[in-house]
């Protein structure tokens, strides 16, 4: 590059702040494809939701007045839109679970408990799924679990989907555990899962499969009661 | 876990119902939920305003007031209701805190009357959410800013006895207490001003000699500036060694930036004395005498905007940074570009890159001395873009500067408002006062009036009058001269005993002559007492004045003053006593006179300070042999006095 070199340098900066000037007057509008982005932003924050009368309500789930009055005041409280959306939700759960990471089993939850698959979760969605952890039958509550684990909602649970929810589950946990969690554990939790589950050793587990040996199981009938007082 | 989320707990131990399959061992059991209570509505009457809310909400803070057992102190069995006599405006942010979870400011509330309540109520105001939390940071800092400026003003009080040593470095770093103090600081700037003028004057042209050149002042009346220079580096040197002997800590005097401009001021005069020998570095000692201008900055200890833009430039350092960073970027990349594009040119003043600096900084800055002028077309697009974005870059941080000089500016000049209302302001609430402490008084004397009359009625009358709290005051005061035997007087009957005691005991110095001659009605034998001296700004002073001062304080204390240590060790009755008068008590202790509620001056000791500015008192004795030393107390005593001080209601 010699003079010549220069001089086009030069011209360039100039034509490129001749430019400048001419988008301070609105002349030249830049060709801009997302000129409707802060609308549609605009739009999905006022989105909000109204759950269904009292006595609606009530006839789905088997909560009292009360107890759904005293609900919906602390979720509305939480979400004032009346709406839950995936991000909010995993940053609530994760609360409770400050040493691992939480946000893959919240994904997981999220998708138990959004029935609808409309990506948010109404206070109608978050009390029916209440009403039958709380208050369902063992069945009831056993089919809920198996909803949870079947993520594609095929009415199956692979050994890959069984090891992605453990995997989350272990995810909770977090490094400082003992004795630490290594690499395999989730894997071989997931072996002897199925082990016990799967009866016909076909490599999934049906919900029939699944209800059958956990009432056979003692342990988790057990557990399955404990929560009963919650609300 | 934040308990903001604490409503959603319940949910959370619910979706565990999903991990009970995937067990492989039993869970533990689930704490009981003993208290299974339905959630009900509680009433908080905050001075009347009724605030509602459900217990839960309060709950979710449990280390709080309002969250704990501790609400329960303030229950109402009557109207089944929780009643806190608080300020219901800033009630409201600390409910809002329950039901939102975040606590904000507002912006209207005074900070302090804010931090009460926030320390009322068991929260910490850290938690404040980050809308309103830097305006809280900002306004606190002020505010102890203020604080600050309160108390530097307390240190301006002179300590009593203070060495000789303290008093001359109080006398440097404050012209105003002292006379001397002061002339030294006039004499000083003046020769400061003298020396300055001097080396300016010398370099003038003096006006042709015969062999007709103009030659500078200096070398034309060499002697007569020398002289100047050596008395103004005498001064200079006395005053710098008065103030390292003075300085409290001498290590850290010399390390402050005036001791080092002091030095570096007179050092260029001594190089120049051991100097003249050796001609071989008299070029260097030329070079010295630069150094000279630094006496200019010695006016920054007598001038308070030299030292506020002092403080400012050193507080700016970061922003001065980045513009000093910015600058040298810029230079850097402009002087590159008109190098090469001035480099076709023939004959181009732009030879090196480092040569173009000079024409960068000329241009940025607008200065535009025409040196240096490119002559190609590139050249001079580049060159407008250079001064174009010259004024943008030095605008930038300019306003930071600025504002942080307006900042610190204000402050002092609020500093010194404050100081200047603060005299007058004191001497109202005085007034205000006065009548109070005169009250009790003026019940004992309509009291033993009617004793002498017996006049009962009248003193039931009398008693009738006074509310509750005064007439329990009194009963409390009449306590205390009961216990200390000694009696709350008013001006006349002190002056009428100050005069007798002076005649009788006049020089005193033995410990505790006690002479009973008072004439006032007491209960016990009356002793002689001392009336502490009052802080005052001046040194002691050399001579007794008469024996009728008593200038009044302003206080709003009563103080009783009762000397005598041997008879009265006992009758430590005073309510703020010191724990380091234990071992004053015992020291000698001059004249003794009877304590007055509106204090007035007669002082045998330099002692205690109320921290309150006073106006200069005169004294009416002389102080006596051992200045002790006592410490700037609000509730102060001194050497061998028992000081009670009772605050005025």
């Amino acid at each position: 590059m010699g003079l010549e070199g220069m001089e086009i340098i030069a011209i360039t900066v100039v034509v490129g702040l001749f430019i400048v000037v001419l988008k301070q007057f609105g002349i030249w509008e830049p060709l801009s494809l997302e000129a409707d982005t802060s609308d549609s932003d605009l739009e999905l924050s006022m989105v909000r939701h109204q759950p269904e009368g009292l006595e609606q309500l009530q006839a789905q789930t088997k909560f009292t007045k009360k107890e759904l009055q005293s609900l919906y005041r602390g979720f509305k409280n939480e979400c004032p839109s009346g709406l839950v959306d995936e991000e909010t939700f995993k940053s609530i759960y994760s609360q409770f679970f400050p040493q691992g990471d939480a946000t893959t089993y919240a994904h997981f939850l999220f998708n138990a408990f959004d029935m609808d698959r409309n990506g948010s979760i109404r206070f109608e969605d978050f009390v029916i799924g209440l009403s039958v952890l709380l208050r369902g039958s063992i069945t009831e509550k056993l089919r809920w679990a198996f909803n949870l684990y079947d993520i594609n909602k095929d009415g199956l649970v692979t050994k890959e989907e069984m090891l992605a929810i453990m995997t989350s589950i272990y995810d909770m946990m977090g490094r400082y555990t003992l004795p630490s969690v290594r690499e395999e554990s989730p894997f071989e939790h997931v072996e002897k899962f199925f082990q016990k589950m799967d009866r016909n050793r076909d490599g999934v587990v049906t919900i029939d499969e699944f209800i059958e040996t956990c009432q056979k199981d003692e342990d988790i009938m057990a557990s399955m009661q404990l929560f009963e007082n919650v609300i | 876990m934040a308990t903001g989320v604490a409503a959603w707990l319940p949910f959370a131990r619910a979706a565990a119902i999903g991990w009970m399959p995937v067990a492989n061992c039993p869970m533990p059991n689930a704490p009981g939920d003993n208290s299974k209570r339905q959630d009900e509505l509680i009433i908080l009457n905050i001075s009347g305003r009724r605030f509602q809310t459900w217990r839960t909400t309060l709950d979710r803070y449990p280390d709080t007031l309002l969250g704990s057992t501790e609400k329960d102190f303030f229950y109402n069995e009557e109207t089944k209701e929780y009643f806190f006599d608080r300020d219901p405006d800033a009630f409201r942010s600390i409910l809002n805190f329950y039901r939102t979870g975040k606590l904000h400011y507002p912006r209207h509330e005074c900070i302090s009357a804010y931090d009460e309540e926030l320390t009322f109520f068991g929260i910490i105001p850290e938690i404040i959410g980050d809308c309103c939390y830097e305006e809280y940071k900002d306004r606190k800092r002020e505010n102890l800013e203020r604080l600050q400026d309160d108390q530097e003003e307390i240190k301006d009080m002179k300590l009593p006895n203070m060495s000789f040593r303290e008093t001359m470095w109080r006398a440097f770093e404050n012209p105003h207490t002292s006379t001397m103090a002061l002339v030294f600081y006039y004499v000083t700037g003046f020769f400061i001003a003298i020396s300055v003028i001097t080396n300016v004057v010398e370099t003038v042209p003096c006006g042709s000699t015969f062999n007709q050149k103009d030659m500078p002042c200096g070398e034309r009346y060499t002697v007569a500036f020398f002289c100047i220079d050596t008395a103004c580096v005498m001064i200079f040197t006395v005053e710098y060694l008065l103030r390292l002997f003075a300085a409290p800590s001498r290590y850290r005097f010399m390390r402050s930036v005036m001791s080092i401009i002091d030095v570096v001021a007179i050092l260029p005069y001594y190089i120049g004395l051991v100097m003249t020998n050796n001609e071989d570095v008299s070029g260097a000692f030329v070079t010295l005498r630069v150094f000279r201008v630094f006496r200019i900055f010695k006016f920054s200890r007598h001038s308070q905007g030299l030292r506020i833009l002092g403080y400012t430039l050193k507080s700016c350092a970061s922003e001065l940074g980045f513009l000093l960073f910015s600058l040298t970027m810029a230079i850097i990349i402009f002087a590159t570009v008109m190098f090469y594009a001035e480099k076709g040119s023939s004959s181009t003043k732009f030879t090196s890159i480092p040569a173009s600096f000079w024409y960068t900084i000329v241009t940025m800055t607008t200065l535009g001395y025409g040196d240096m002028v490119p002559k190609t077309i590139a050249g001079k697009i580049f060159g407008s873009i250079c001064s174009l974005s010259g004024v943008l870059v030095i605008a930038l941080p300019v306003p930071v500067i600025v504002s942080n000089f307006s900042r610190i500016y204000h402050q002092n000049q609020r500093a010194d408002k404050r100081r200047a209302q603060k005299k007058t302001r004191m001497a109202r609430i005085r007034i205000a006062k006065s009548g109070s402490a005169n009250a009790f008084l003026q019940s004992k004397r309509n009291g033993m009036l009617s004793e002498l009359l017996e006049l009962t009625g009248k003193d039931e009358e009398e008693q009738k009058s006074m509310s509750l709290l005064e007439s329990q005051h009194h009963h409390l005061l009449h306590c205390l001269e009961k216990t200390t035997a000694h009696e709350f007087v008013d001006e006349q009957m002190y002056e009428q005993n100050f005069l007798e005691m002076a005649l009788q005991t006049f020089p005193s110095h033995s410990p505790s002559t006690a002479s009973h001659d008072s004439p006032a009605v007491t209960c016990c034998s009356r002793k002689e007492r001392r009336n502490t001296p009052l802080p005052s700004a001046d040194l002691p002073p050399p001579h007794p004045s008469s024996a009728h001062q008593s200038t009044l304080q302003e206080l709003s204390t009563i103080r009783i003053h009762c000397g005598d240590p041997l008879l009265h060790s006992t009758s430590r009755s005073n309510l703020n006593m010191k724990p380091d008068d234990s071992c004053r008590i015992n020291s000698k202790s001059g004249r003794i006179t009877t304590a007055i509620i509106s204090l007035p001056t007669p002082p045998a000791l330099p002692s205690d300070g109320d921290g309150l500015h006073r106006p200069p008192k005169r004294r009416s004795h002389p102080p006596t042999g051992h200045p002790v030393a006592p410490s700037i107390q609000t509730t102060a005593s001194s050497a061998g006095i028992n000081i009670v001080k009772v605050s005025a209601l």
